[in-house]
């Protein structure tokens, strides 16, 4: 209940930023195996990517395409295609698209064929096709991506600042390894499907990222004329805040996609389904991850390395030194439950809202629940914690 | 209505006013659904290839024998293709190699319109050198029976006619409307099978020896042999070499021309619409030149301008066909205008033709076939039901979460629900906009970016209530917060759609375009719907009541409001 509790009502304070470590090794690791798994186990592409084998046959006029979709798939075809054609004098033909046959595997499905819709092998059509995703659609695509993917970085790097649009490409190429690699390890067929998913992702993480950003940028401002925060702690705040923002979003946009997968790959076994909700359910899982878990962090370290901010920092600590206090959490309720260090009430409260100006009035609050140094169990739930020490 | 305290913050947003835009808005969207096009079912999107099947012409190419057309040449006839019934990137159709062959598919199967896209658009501008009038009989009785008493009495109805080498079968331009067949070969025959419904396309093979179709290249005898009332004369595909004078027919074989070389060709076509000629009466095809090619067309109609008739005229042909000759009454500076009795649709197909290009190959064209759908209705129903169990369970994750307010999460997604369902219904009839099966989950997952921006809000506001504001002043002030987030998110997502979209075709096409429409219904949902709904509940008293909300104050108890309950606190409530 405690957790759950605490996320609730906001007031979770996950060492996210100063555990980045852990996180960084986890990324690595995941990436590592996608990769590896992309390089040497490759990827099992589709009809239309490399292209297959096409079989028309004559067959009655009420003809299913699913059945004979089973009946193909049941012969050992991994993925087959099926269509009816139906000419203008009434004639109708079944169309079956596979990936590429070994000869013995082209002969039994013809025969097959012939013995099901009662025609000679020979009066079958059958031929190889190429790839009907040819590369110009591939190309341009890559052209597309490359310039979005520019005009991501100087929309980021303009409306925040070029280190926020570093960490937001960074999380994002994490997203896209991890969606493309368990293609790779499960060995799902990718279809052009798959690569409109892999786009989505692509679009929802750098979505994710801005968010969780957006209150960086705001919980930032202005925090270098308190002396009360490192840059890391403040951006450990913005994902504390907005954590349950993406706990919510992500769970809203993966419980439709998880019943995509689940009806996809489990009832029905193949088709467009399952290759875009397996990558749909990675990718934005991925991507709620890694804009809380990486990207962040990443970012923190990233502006620690400035001069202004190592500034900070060590004015930070020297405050805290002086004080003999250990470094103080920042609470999501900065505002009014952070009390200073020395329980002063000489300063203005520290305010990463700073269009919230708390008057001097508001210490007689701070003071008031005087709070104990941890929190209590059993306490009036919902209680201000105020400051937590370590 | 209950006003929580004296916490009025300047003046009230005009609730009335956003929901009345909202729904204005959803009035003109569902009028236009049902006013837009020919749609027979109002309220029914245009479904892609996979869930609805279509129409397929597989085209061959006419090479020398034994030859192959080259890699180079299909890949260049595919894109030129695509971009004929794809051009917006949004229609699913789908253009692809099979071996030799090319293969057209359109979702929605109408056989005329992927006929029309097929053809190779060799366009040419040729003076006339000599024009003669064909006898036309106006096909009155189209029957079978009446085919040979028309044509036997055509000779005696030629004295208009100028050198009107064959007698004119008329039931032939009755028959051929529908399809032509090989059995309507110009000699009367005595019971024509009533079947030219079922016949296939014409098998060039078929023609008989010496035949003269409507683009050679000219001599005094071809000339003489091209019979214009013939249809399979005028079907086109002729190699009308521009460096070489031609014979040709015009579109509806009244008219026979011995044309001059083409000094202007289809590649000095910057862009090609349609329109209507100024008294906005005849449907005609506006062609824009580039600059060289607007050079060679004021000097044709130059060269052509105060000649004697015929040579004052000068003929625009597609694929050897001469779709109009105008005289030319002055030397033209500006565009060229195709007239030729077009349906509104003939001439956008024409136009969208001309834009894109002549193919690099002649190609024969097959019989148009309809091709089912490739996924079955199960795989539909399914997509829909796991969509349909997802969404239930966000509403019931959303109503233990906000508790009230998770009927605005549900009504807002309602709402866009609706605007989504209406502008893909007005985009299938106006840009035929087609729904795969890959696009309804596109939009399942839109669900998630939607409600997106609810949580921003709510989480916003609920952090502000949790310091202290008092619910009024926190609803403008999260929104302040919330919709600059929201932005900046949407921006991103905006930024993917336009650059995929001009980049890409194909599907990722398709795809960018769905992102960019439910990015912006989801800016719309927000500002017109969502935002005046929590304001005008702010008005109410049970909304400063965390058990209704899920909201909780500094103490963690009910929201401060203000009123004499949180006297003892000092959070004031005006920033």
């Amino acid at each position: 209940m405690g957790l759950i509790h605490r996320l609730y009502h906001g007031d979770t304070q996950f060492p996210l930023v100063r555990r980045k470590k852990v996180f960084y090794v986890v990324s690595i690791v995941l990436v590592t195996i996608a990769l590896g798994s992309i390089v040497f186990r490759g990827f099992n592409l589709g009809v239309e990517f490399k292209g297959g084998a096409i079989f028309t046959v004559p067959a009655p006029k009420d003809v299913s395409v699913e059945d004979t979709r089973h009946f193909v798939e049941d012969l050992g075809v991994a993925e087959a295609t099926v269509q009816t054609l139906q000419s203008s004098s009434g004639d109708t033909k079944v169309r079956i698209e596979t990936p590429p046959l070994s000869a013995e595997e082209r002969d039994k499905v013809l025969s097959s064929l012939g013995e099901r819709f009662d025609v000679r092998p020979n009066e079958i059509d059958s031929r190889e096709v190429g790839a009907s995703w040819g590369e110009q659609v591939t190309r341009k695509a890559l052209q597309g991506l490359v310039a979005f993917l520019l005009a991501v970085i100087l929309f980021i790097s303009l409306r925040f600042e070029p280190k926020m649009a570093a960490s937001a490409i960074v999380a994002l190429i994490h997203d896209l390894i991890l969606a493309a690699g368990i293609y790779s390890i499960t060995q799902f067929v990718v279809t052009p499907s798959t690569i409109i998913a892999l786009l989505t992702v692509l679009g929802f993480s750098l979505y994710d990222t801005v968010v969780v950003f957006d209150r960086v940028a705001e919980n930032t401002k202005g925090l270098e004329k308190t002396n009360r925060h490192t840059y890391s702690e403040a951006a450990e705040l913005a994902v504390n805040q907005t954590f349950m923002r993406s706990i919510n979003t992500s769970l809203i946009a993966l419980l439709p996609v998880s019943g995509l997968l689940f009806v996809g790959a489990l009832l029905l076994g193949a088709g467009t389904l399952k290759d875009l909700a397996l990558a749909l359910f990675v990718g934005l899982g991925s991507g709620a991850y890694s804009s809380l878990f990486l990207a962040t962090p990443l970012l923190a370290d990233l502006k620690m390395r400035e001069p202004r901010f190592k500034a900070l920092e060590a004015r930070v600590l020297e405050r805290r030194g002086k004080g003999g206090a250990a470094p103080v959490r920042l609470s999501q309720r900065s505002t009014h439950a952070v009390p200073p260090a020395q329980g002063g009430a000489e300063e203005p409260v520290d305010a990463p809202e700073d269009e919230v100006p708390v008057p001097a009035a508001t210490a007689t609050q701070v003071r008031r629940p005087s709070p104990p140094p941890r929190r209590k169990k059993g306490g009036r739930p919902g209680r201000p914690s105020g400051k937590r020490r370590r | 209505m209950a006003r929580p305290g004296p916490s009025s913050r300047g003046p009230q947003l005009h609730v009335w006013r956003y929901l009345g835009v909202l729904v204005a808005s959803f009035v003109a969207l569902y009028t236009t659904v049902a006013f837009a096009g020919p749609g027979s079912a109002w309220l029914k999107p245009k479904l892609g290839l996979d869930l609805q099947g279509g129409a397929q012409v597989i085209l061959t190419p006419k090479t020398e024998a034994g030859k192959n057309a080259t890699a180079d040449q299909l890949s260049t006839a595919v894109e030129i293709l695509r971009q004929r019934v794809n051009g917006a990137g949004v229609s699913e159709a789908e253009v692809f190699t099979e071996g030799q062959q090319i293969v057209v598919q359109v979702p929605g199967g109408n056989r005329d319109s992927i006929q029309s896209v097929t053809r190779a658009a060799q366009l040419q501008f040729r003076r006339v050198v000599e024009e003669q009038q064909v006898v036309q009989q106006t096909p009155v009785t189209p029957q079978p029976t009446s085919t040979a008493q028309v044509g036997g009495a055509s000779p005696s109805a030629s004295p208009t006619a100028t050198a009107n080498k064959r007698p004119v079968t008329s039931g032939l331009a009755a028959a051929a409307s529908a399809s032509p067949s090989p059995a309507a070969s110009g000699t009367p025959a005595p019971a024509p099978t009533p079947a030219p419904t079922a016949s296939a396309s014409p098998d060039p093979d078929a023609l008989p020896p010496g035949f003269v179709r409507s683009g050679e290249v000219y001599t005094p005898q071809a000339f003489a042999a091209l019979d214009c009332s013939d249809e399979r004369a005028r079907q086109g595909g002729a190699p009308d070499v521009p460096t070489k004078e031609i014979v040709a027919c015009d579109k509806d074989g009244r008219f026979k021309y011995h044309l001059a070389v083409a000094k202007v060709v289809g590649r000095d076509i910057k862009g090609a619409n349609v329109g209507t000629d100024q008294l906005g009466s005849e449907i005609q095809v506006n062609l824009q030149f580039k600059g060289g090619g607007q050079d060679r067309w004021t000097k044709l109609t130059e060269e052509a301008f105060g000649q004697p008739a015929p040579t004052n005229q000068v003929a625009i042909t597609l694929d050897g066909v001469v779709y109009s000759a105008p005289v030319i009454q002055s030397v033209i500076n500006g565009d060229a205008q195709i007239t030729g009795s077009f349906t509104q649709k003939e001439g956008r197909d024409l136009a969208n033709v001309l834009k894109y290009g002549a193919l690099p190959l002649t190609f024969e064209s097959g019989d148009a076939e309809v091709i089912s759908a490739s996924l079955g209705d199960d795989q539909l129903r399914s997509g829909l039901l796991a969509g349909g169990i997802g969404l239930v369970v966000v509403v019931i994750y959303s109503l233990l979460y906000y508790r009230a307010l998770g009927f605005v999460t549900i009504t807002s997604l309602l709402v866009s629900a609706g605007l989504v369902y209406g502008s893909i219904c007005v985009l299938g009839k106006t840009m035929g906009f087609a729904l795969s099966l890959a696009g309804i989950a596109g939009f399942i997952v839109a669900v998630g970016i939607t409600a997106d921006s609810f949580v921003v809000y709510f989480e916003r506001l609920k952090d502000e209530i949790k310091e202290g504001r008092t619910p009024r002043s926190a609803v403008d002030i999260a929104w302040k917060r919330a919709f600059r987030t929201i932005m900046n998110a949407d921006t991103v997502s905006l930024l993917a759609a336009v650059l995929l979209y001009f980049f890409s075709v194909g599907g990722v096409r398709g795809f960018a375009f769905t992102l960019g429409l439910s990015t912006l219904l989801d800016i719309a949902v927000v500002v017109l719907f969502t935002r005046p709904l929590i304001s005008l509940m702010s008005r109410y008293r049970w909304f400063a009541r965390s058990r209704w909300t899920g909201f909780y104050g500094p103490d963690g108890g009910d929201p401060f409001t203000g009123g004499p309950r949180q006297a003892r606190t000092t959070v004031p409530q005006e920033a």
